[in-house]
């Protein structure tokens, strides 16, 4: 009953986070005050350029009690998957094995092997092969992830994968250099990726 | 009594037509009228001076017309990829925090500008700001190096900063931008540049008639641990747990460059959108200084027409009333 109460209380926050305009949002800085300072002193004629800072939609404060959704950002270069997106929970694949991230999770940094991300939003499951990236668990229960390239799992074809398995197996047996090495080490890892998430 | 009026007329249309045009075409900027020879005695202006020119302008404003169209077709094109790697920054800015005043010893410089010309200020104004930045960082163990991506930039900054350059990178967009050349690009001036922090000016596009000049500022790992361990911005770094690795060195290694390449893409990407922007509204004013000019020129070519057919009108009539009367 208590965590009811303060799911109900955690939910009006929660409200305002979801809607991204900035009278909403709590005043956040604007600008860095000692860059601004320093480059007016130093050049009083011109403006300022502008930093990330100024850009940037401000995350809420880490809340006293554990929010009941976990938020989501998954960005790719080419677009932003999910944004903002409150799901129950999301499996990473990091470097040390599948790791689940709830809401309330202790702040973190992971290292992302290839493999497959899962976000769990009540009964549905969307799942995500990645290339490696990053991913970052924040006190607040905001998660980012960040890869460099995502498929959904329905698109990957299994007799590609198994010829690519193949080929850089070859790769590496013929490899000479350290470098070709490393590369054919690097397909062998996505493609053994692959494949153990196309069969298990 | 009639032709003597007429003669009158005459003379007195004479001086009023003859210098009238002349100091007419003196006020605008043209070269003084040619005044023909034809045959003895005819005079006429000629009109081939302002015809010339008007046929230059106006293929001058056929050009930067198309160049306009071009530059937004280009300009649609690249500003969905932009917009959507817009993403792509933040959760490093949330996660280190935005330090563009802090204070290191081997500061360098990326500017971001383009290859092609005629896209008004904006490469005036990425240089201006990085020489500024230059200038801020400046102290007695500072050091401050330049990495110029794009022709224009580098031959505004090769004038007076050439020993500070490091590395000229050009013709990136000879290829559309890809996030895998991006991140070659972000290798190479990670293994050939040492840097304690990288600053990256570009210009963000805010919108098609307005581009903010940026930087952006990436750590090296040693003065993220540095800072984590003042505390301020990035003091609750160390609160972060760290999966996987060996070390939280190499996983900081990891972040700075993985943070370098996209952020490197992301400002790539919306100079490359400020570009096509900027050159759309130098083209566009450019078109309409052009339909301007052509109009002065017309004014001026008809005044020209009408003055020569008077002067001929006036020289025949006096000639005819001189032989009647």
């Amino acid at each position: 009953m208590l965590r009811r109460a303060s799911g109900l209380l955690a939910r009006p926050i929660l409200a305002a986070r979801a809607r991204p305009f900035s009278t909403d949002l709590p005043a956040a800085q604007t600008a860095d005050a000692t860059f601004v300072e320093a480059w007016k002193k130093v050049i009083p004629n011109m403006d300022p350029p502008k930093t990330p800072l100024s850009f940037m939609q401000p995350r809420p404060p880490t809340p006293s009690s554990i929010p009941s959704k976990l938020t989501v950002n998954f960005v790719l270069p080419y677009a932003s998957e999910l944004a903002t997106k409150e799901v129950d929970m999301v499996i990473v694949p990091a470097t040390t094995g599948q790791m689940g991230v709830l809401p309330g999770h202790v702040a973190t940094i992971a290292e992302l092997k290839p493999g497959v991300l899962s976000v769990h939003e009540g009964n549905e499951v969307t799942k995500y092969f990645i290339s490696s990236g990053f991913a970052f668990i924040h006190a607040n229960s905001f998660a980012d992830v960040i890869a460099v390239e995502a498929v959904p799992l329905d698109r990957i074809d299994a007799s590609l994968v198994q010829k690519g398995l193949a080929e850089f197996t070859q790769k590496l047996s013929s490899a000479t250099t350290d470098l070709e090495k490393a590369e054919a080490q690097i397909g062998i890892d996505v493609h053994s990726a692959l494949n153990s998430t196309l069969t298990g | 009594m009639a032709m003597a009026a007429l003669r009158r007329e005459g003379r007195r249309f004479a001086p009023l037509i003859s210098p009238r045009p002349i100091t007419a075409f003196r006020s605008s900027p043209l070269a003084p009228t040619r005044e023909a020879e034809g045959p003895i005695g005819v005079r006429y202006i000629s009109t081939q001076v302002v015809r010339n020119r008007m046929k230059s302008v106006k293929n001058i404003q056929k050009i930067t017309k198309a160049m306009k169209m071009v530059a937004a077709s280009k300009l649609r094109a690249i500003q969905t990829k932009a917009e959507n790697s817009r993403g792509l920054w933040q959760p490093f800015t949330a996660l280190l925090g935005d330090t563009p005043s802090v204070d290191v010893k081997k500061n360098v410089i990326v500017t971001v500008s383009s290859d092609k010309g005629l896209c008004g200020g904006i490469n005036s104004t990425s240089v201006k700001i990085s020489k500024a930045l230059h200038k801020l960082n400046s102290g007695p163990e500072n050091e401050t190096k330049y990495v110029i991506l794009g022709e224009k930039a580098k031959a505004q900054l090769v004038r007076d900063s050439k020993k500070d350059i490091e590395l000229i990178i050009t013709e990136l967009q000879k290829n559309p931008l890809s996030y895998t050349q991006v991140s070659v690009l972000a290798d190479d001036i990670l293994k050939n540049v040492e840097f304690d922090a990288l600053r990256i000016v570009f210009n963000k596009f805010h919108s098609v008639v307005s581009f903010l000049p940026t930087v952006s500022t990436v750590l090296s790992p040693e003065i993220v641990e540095r800072e984590a361990e003042a505390g301020g911005k990035l003091g609750d770094l160390d609160s972060y747990e760290i999966e996987g690795g060996e070390t939280k060195g190499e996983i900081l290694q990891n972040l700075t460059e993985f943070q370098f390449s996209c952020v490197m893409f992301n400002s790539v990407l919306e100079n490359a959108c400020s570009e096509q922007g900027a050159r759309m509204s130098a083209m566009d004013s450019s078109s309409r200084n052009a339909g301007d000019m052509l109009d002065r020129l017309t004014l001026t070519y008809n005044r020209t027409r009408q003055a020569s057919i008077t002067t001929e009108l006036i020289e025949i009539i006096s000639g005819a009333s001189a032989l009647e009367g």
